[in-house]
């Protein structure tokens, strides 16, 4: 989930400065603080209660293969239509997975996951007025919008992939599990997507393997990216 | 220095001249980011919540927070981050959004924790007043802020929203 929320929150920061308009640079730019600021609050609870790294080294000193995120949110920008889509198929998961996660057995998650439900309201909102305002616009827009949303469907249901922890995770009630998420998710966005006169592809096949460290070229160079400013500075130095 | 007696009160008074570096008017009380102000063995302890995961004022809030304690003769103030309650825009004091609205910013109804983009998108202008507004943006220039434009008085304004 950090490593999602980290990896997503530099995708979106690559909208500062270049949004189609100011309103979307300025969304864009805030859902991108909010995603790096929930990584860090996810990474924070990994450290405090299980001693790991703290979260600049989980965050800027992982090797590409002990990076957990879906490759949903490793995929580079491409246009606006594409950002937009997989902001919306990712939003929606991301939103539900917190809020089963507000009543989760292990109390530092649910705590946190109540405070970032209310704000990730925001970016589902969000999302769902411009597909609907895109997916019905012009003839352009409408086929952006439905070869997005083809080409990032089999990624999106990469986010669901089951981790090894899974069956532990129910049974001790600290998550419901991928498969319930899923499922409430499609429920969720099938009357959206309906709703922006686009259609879910018939044919799927999961993207799966992001969880387990296997990701796509473009994970790597975005990596590098990140790590620049911290690697270039003696061990040790704050901020 | 004789150490100070702990008198809860004079700290929390003291809180209310520590303002939100985003919103300069408003004071950390006004926010309703205090949640407790406790005596420990050595010293003083102050907790608080910030407004947003990712509010990247936090540290300095924090630092804020314990000079001013500081600065009324107490030692050893340590400034908590309280896990146990979640703030929301409600924890705003009434007087906190006259501060808001004479700072310019459109504020957010009570909602006890129940609303939708109706309550988001709706807000009075903080110049003139009128409803009759529309909403530009949910986002705006700091996470706290949604943008809005007024047809009454043809100004745009940004709105605190509701959390």
């Amino acid at each position: 989930m950090a490593d999602d929320e980290l990896i997503y929150g530099h995708r979106m920061s690559e909208w500062t400065g270049m949004g189609p308009i100011m309103e979307e640079d300025i969304a864009y730019s805030s859902m991108a603080q909010d995603k790096i600021g929930h990584a860090l609050a996810n990474y924070s609870i990994l450290e405090k209660e299980f001693q790991t790294a703290n979260p600049d080294k989980l965050a800027f000193f992982r090797k590409e293969n002990e990076m957990m995120n879906c490759q949903l949110v490793e995929l580079s920008n491409h246009e606006y239509d594409f950002s937009l889509v997989r902001h919306f198929l990712f939003d929606h998961a991301d939103f539900i997975r917190y809020e089963m996660l507000s009543t989760s057995s292990f109390a530092p998650l649910a705590q946190l996951s109540k405070k970032i439900k209310g704000e990730l309201k925001y970016h589902v909102l969000h999302a769902d007025t411009w597909l609907t305002r895109l997916g019905n616009a012009t003839d352009e827009s409408h086929v952006r919008m439905q070869s997005a949303l083809n080409e990032l469907w089999n990624y999106a249901l990469g986010i669901f992939e089951p981790s090894d922890f899974e069956a532990q995770l129910i049974a001790e009630k600290i998550f419901d599990g991928e498969k319930v998420l899923q499922q409430k998710w499609i429920e969720k966005i099938s009357p959206i997507i309906e709703k922006a006169n686009l259609k879910i592809p018939t044919s799927s096949s999961p993207v799966y393997g992001g969880r387990k460290g296997y990701h796509t070229d473009q994970l790597q160079p975005l990596l590098t990216e990140m790590a620049e400013v911290i690697s270039s500075e003696a061990e040790g130095t704050e901020w | 220095m004789p150490v100070t007696v702990f008198n809860k009160e004079e700290i929390h008074k003291s809180l209310v001249e520590v303002m939100d570096p985003e919103i300069p008017t408003l004071s950390v009380v006004d926010m309703g980011m205090i949640t407790g102000v406790e005596e420990t063995v050595t010293g003083v302890r102050v907790k608080m919540i910030p407004t947003f995961t990712a509010c990247p004022a936090l540290r300095v809030i924090k630092e804020m927070i314990k000079s001013k304690v500081e600065s009324l003769g107490y030692e050893n103030v340590e400034v908590q981050v309280d896990d146990s309650i979640i703030w929301n825009s409600d924890r705003i004091t009434p007087n906190g959004k006259i501060l808001l609205e004479n700072f310019g910013l459109g504020t957010p109804q009570r909602h006890a924790g129940n609303f939708g983009l109706e309550e988001i998108a709706h807000s009075k202008c903080p110049h003139c007043g009128s409803e009759d507004t529309t909403m530009n943006s949910i986002f705006g220039s700091t996470l706290c802020r949604s943008t809005h434009f007024c047809f009454s008085c043809k100004q745009a304004f940004e709105r605190f929203k509701p959390v």
